[in-house]
Parts: structure tokens; C-alpha cells; sequence
């Protein structure tokens, strides 16, 4: 008889987590020391669809820089255009109407919902329980045929223009819109009797994988990763932008800072969501949809420009430097993720692989987003 | 109110100097601490700071309770210079957005790295450095984070030809 294979308790060996594996949602690559089913060390690898969309940036005129902000995140693609034409209408002193902005915030949460239900169908199939997907994608099909006949696209949106929008919305939208609402509301509670309670899946998330307050301060974690964290901090209250000063909404926060903190924050940012879309349906004023007085080339006064907006991840920033030609002299993209997976590596040490995989799907991962 | 105390905790870096003028960012200005127009450059308080003060600024930041949001460069070919902007802001209702700046000449690019105040400033400064060559000093881990590991580029360097 020989002796039983055994590790020797010193002994560590290297786990390669990706790039191509269906828990990273993408191509990301996660290098693990490992001291059996524990996480000793992790080193996360970036780069693998990177694209430099910030030198792209400098080569374009910002009209046509507009497409590629779409194409970081493709969950939640509308914030991140949202941000972009704010950033330019702020440097070049663009009034926009009313009913745009409006237009704006309804489409940005519709699309907020839409990159949520996403999130919440492939975070319980990372857990192991498939049919939520299904539900989760039927309902965001919804979305994606209404956005797509206002935008005439259904992910890579380019419907923003500097000074408002390039196609009102009609009757149909407005009517879809209304009746979306209730049905999703009836939706987020079947969702929650399906899978909030579940066992299996409480166990997965309570109390694993803590990140404290603190810690997101120092990665500058945004968006629902730092309001699981009992951070009060939105865009959207924090710095009011567009018209969300006008609208009655609550910020989620929970203290508990586990996964499950996480999960409950964005089921619970759906609802605030639809507060904001019904809201602003009920509110729409009448009037244009385009600026009067805007040049027909932009060229930005020279300086240097931030402009923060609430995505569906957190915070993203875009930072134009000008020099005062039609093209940025610098465009910089402050993606939420890259700053939220930063603090992956650290949070990680010490726990069992199964629960960081877990943790990975409660920070809501786009590559694209992170790599840029 | 926060806004008052850290430009008056910023200004005191400057003792002895006088304020810089009010020149607009994207021009070469001296060091010193400006306030912005929120509603036009999107933040409040520019600091423009040599590269040895950085480590101080950043502490006064840090005790201050900001949280990092990026750092990034700009190549400022015409005057031979890579500029390093570091961005903070701070998660309660007292918005305060920081930019501070620092300057250092094109062809000897090192400034000290804050991860060792601010953690989630290691992938920042791991990628200013791929994309302008910026040296980060005491960086632990100062490798390609987003560009191939054996790439010796830096794609936004104005004089970067593909």
C-alpha cells in the first residue's frame, strides 16, 4: 500500500483564472497562488481587449469621438455617452432643452435597469442557478426593443448629440415605457421570491467577502460596490447633473459590506430606477430637442475639463484637455471597474477560490471597460 | 467648508511664494493653488505642485478623507514637459473635486509614487507609465498593465509613430 497523496503543508502551486473563463465574463486573467482551495496571493492581468480608445480620443473630432463611448461598456452603454456630450457641452457653454435632458435621464435609467437585470442573470448562473437568466434577459428584451426604436441601436448607442438628441421619442415609446414600468416592478418581486431567500445562495454571498469602507476609499471603489459598503455616494445626489435634481429618488446603502450587500444594492437601484423613468415620463415637456445656437464644428475654449455621471458600475469621469483645436489634445476615461477590480486583489487573500469567484460577479465586471 | 481647509492645508505648501496667476490649465503656469469654476471645469481646487512636494499633498488629501478617482499624463511637446494629474474627490455631500498637477521634463519623467498613501494609485500609475513612459519611484511593481508585456512604446507620447 503506498501513502495517500497529500500536499505538504508549506507547498503552494500557481492557478491560472482565465483569460478565456466563463466566471470572468470576459477576457481577464486572474493569477492565483493558491494553498489548497485558499487564495494565498492574487495578480490580476489586464490588457487582453485593450484599444486605446483614449488615443483614438486625440485623433477624432469629439462628434466623432461619439460612438466609441459606447463600446467600453456595452451593458450600460448610454451613462457613458451621457457623460461624454455633458463633459464637451460644459466646455463649450452649450444650453440644452428641456425635454432632452429629459429624454436623457429616462433613456440612461431604462438603460441602468436594463444592464442590471444583465448583471443579476449571469451573477445567480455564476452561483450555479440558470433559469433567473432567463427571466432576467426576457424582461431586458423589453428595454433593448424600446431603446433600440428611439436610438436605432440596441447595445453601441450613439443617440446623444452635443446640444440633445438626434430623434425624439414618439407615442409608442412613451406608451411602452409606461406600460414596462408595473411589469417590471412585478418582475423585481418574483426575482426577489426566487432567489433572495434562497439557501444556497445566502450562503454563497453572507458575510464573504468583505470590503470595508476604507478600502474603497483607497481604490476609489464607486457605484454599488462602495454603496454595499454603507457609502452614501452618487453621482447623481452627490454632484447633480442633467435634470436628476428634478426627480424624487432614494440612494441604496447597505452597511454589511459582504456580496450580498452588493446584490441587494442594485436590486434595489431597479426600483429607484423606475421611480425616475416614471417620473420623467409624467414630467416630459413638450419643446425641441436640439440646441438653437451651437457651432457646426465644436471646438472647445482651451483648458482642461472633468465631468463625472452615475453609470450602471459608478462613477465615470472624462477628462478633455484642449488646446483649443476640434480635436481633444488629451481625453482621458475614468472607468468605475477598472478602480472597483482593483481592490480584487487584495480583498481576496485568504479566501476560498469559490467565494472569490463569487465576489468577482458581485462587482459587475465589463472588460471592455476596464482595458478601454 | 471642506473646500477652505484644503486649499488653505494646499496653499501652505506654497509658503513664501506667491499665488499663481488665474492662467487657464493647458498653458504652463507657476505652482500654486487656484480655485475653479465648478460649473464650467467640473472641479473645484487645481494645485499645480513640484514633483517633491507631491508626497505632501497627497498625505494632506489622504488625512483629509478624499478618495483617489485616477491619475493620468498629458505630453506637453512644445515646452518638453509630461504633466501627471491626479484626481480625488470625496464620497459625502461637501463636493469637493482636487486636481493636482505636477510637471517634470520630458526627458528624465520620475515622480514618487503615492501607492504607497493611496493603494488603488498602483494600476493608475502602472498604466501612466505605458502609456507615457512616466517613471513612478518606489512603484512596487512598475510593469505593463494594459499594453503587451514586452512592449517598449508609449502610444500617447505626441511624437509616437505607429
Amino acid at each position: 500500500m503506498s501513502a495517500p497523496i497529500q500536499l505538504r503543508p508549506d507547498e503552494t502551486f500557481l492557478l491560472n483564472v482565465g483569460p478565456q473563463h466563463p466566471a470572468t465574463h470576459g477576457v481577464l486573467r486572474v493569477k492565483m497562488q493558491m494553498d489548497g482551495e485558499y487564495i494565498v496571493k492574487a495578480e490580476t492581468v489586464l490588457g487582453y481587449v485593450h484599444r486605446m480608445h483614449e488615443k483614438m480620443g486625440e485623433n477624432r473630432t469629439y462628434a466623432q469621438y461619439l460612438p466609441n463611448l459606447s463600446r467600453l461598456d456595452y451593458l450600460g452603454a448610454l451613462g457613458y455617452t451621457h457623460g461624454h456630450v455633458l463633459a464637451v457641452e460644459r466646455a463649450a457653454g452649450i444650453e440644452v432643452p428641456e425635454r432632452a435632458e429629459y429624454i436623457r435621464a429616462i433613456t440612461v435609467e431604462l438603460n441602468r435597469v436594463a444592464s442590471h437585470l444583465f448583471w443579476f442573470g449571469a451573477f445567480v448562473m455564476d452561483l450555479g442557478g440558470f433559469s433567473p437568466l432567463m427571466y432576467a434577459i426576457q424582461d431586458r428584451e423589453h428595454i433593448l426593443d424600446m431603446l433600440e426604436a428611439v436610438t436605432g441601436a440596441r447595445l453601441t448607442y450613439c443617440y446623444y448629440r452635443f446640444g440633445g438628441l438626434y430623434n425624439d421619442v414618439d407615442d409608442d415609446f412613451i406608451e411602452a415605457a409606461k406600460r414596462f414600468i408595473p411589469r417590471m416592478r412585478k418582475s423585481l418581486k418574483k426575482y426577489d421570491a426566487l432567489v433572495s431567500g434562497n439557501v444556497i445562495f445566502r450562503n454563497r454571498l453572507e458575510g464573504i467577502a468583505p470590503v470595508s469602507a476604507e478600502m474603497c476609499r483607497k481604490y476609489g471603489a464607486t457605484g454599488p460596490v462602495a454603496r454595499g459598503s454603507g457609502i452614501n455616494f452618487d453621482v447623481r445626489k452627490n454632484e447633480p447633473y442633467s435634470v436628476y435634481p428634478e426627480f424624487e429618488f432614494d440612494v441604496p446603502v447597505y452597511h454589511e459590506c459582504d456580496s450580498l450587500a452588493r446584490y441587494k444594492v442594485r436590486m434595489d437601484e431597479m426600483e429607484q430606477s423606475l421611480r425616475i423613468i416614471e417620473q420623467g415620463l409624467e414630467k416630459l415637456p413638450d419643446g425641441p430637442i436640439m440646441a438653437e445656437k451651437k457651432p457646426k464644428t465644436i471646438k472647445l475654449p482651451v483648458g482642461d475639463y472633468y465631468q463625472a455621471v452615475e453609470t450602471a458600475r459608478g462613477s465615470f469621469g472624462i477628462r478633455i484637455v484642449s488646446d483649443g483645436d476640434k480635436n481633444a489634445y488629451r481625453l482621458k476615461l475614468r472607468s468605475p471597474t477598472y478602480s472597483n477590480m482593483h481592490l480584487f486583489d487584495e480583498a481576496c487573500e485568504g479566501m476560498l477560490i469559490m467565494d472569490a469567484l463569487a465576489f468577482m460577479g458581485s462587482l459587475d465586471l465589463v472588460i471592455p471597460e476596464i482595458d478601454r | 467648508m471642506i473646500l477652505e481647509t484644503t486649499q488653505q492645508a494646499l496653499q501652505a505648501l506654497f509658503a513664501g511664494s506667491v499665488p499663481a496667476d488665474e492662467a487657464e490649465a493647458g498653458t504652463p503656469r507657476g505652482n500654486g493653488v487656484l480655485t475653479r469654476d465648478y460649473k464650467t471645469h467640473g472641479y473645484h481646487l487645481d494645485a499645480q505642485v513640484d514633483a517633491n512636494q507631491l508626497l505632501a499633498a497627497v498625505t494632506i488629501l489622504d488625512e483629509g478623507g478624499f478618495f483617489i478617482e485616477s491619475i493620468t499624463g498629458v505630453d506637453w511637446i512644445k515646452e518638453n514637459q509630461l504633466e501627471v494629474i491626479y484626481d480625488f474627490s470625496r464620497y459625502d455631500f461637501d463636493a469637493c473635486r482636487v486636481v493636482i498637477r505636477t510637471r517634470v521634463p520630458r526627458d528624465k519623467p520620475v515622480v514618487p509614487t503615492i501607492s504607497t498613501i493611496y493603494a488603488g494609485a498602483n494600476w493608475h500609475e502602472r498604466e501612466t507609465h505605458d502609456f507615457f513612459g512616466i517613471k513612478f519611484a518606489g512603484h512596487p511593481h512598475l510593469v505593463p498593465l494594459l499594453l503587451p508585456d514586452d512592449a517598449d512604446f508609449h502610444p500617447l507620447l505626441k511624437d509616437f509613430k505607429a
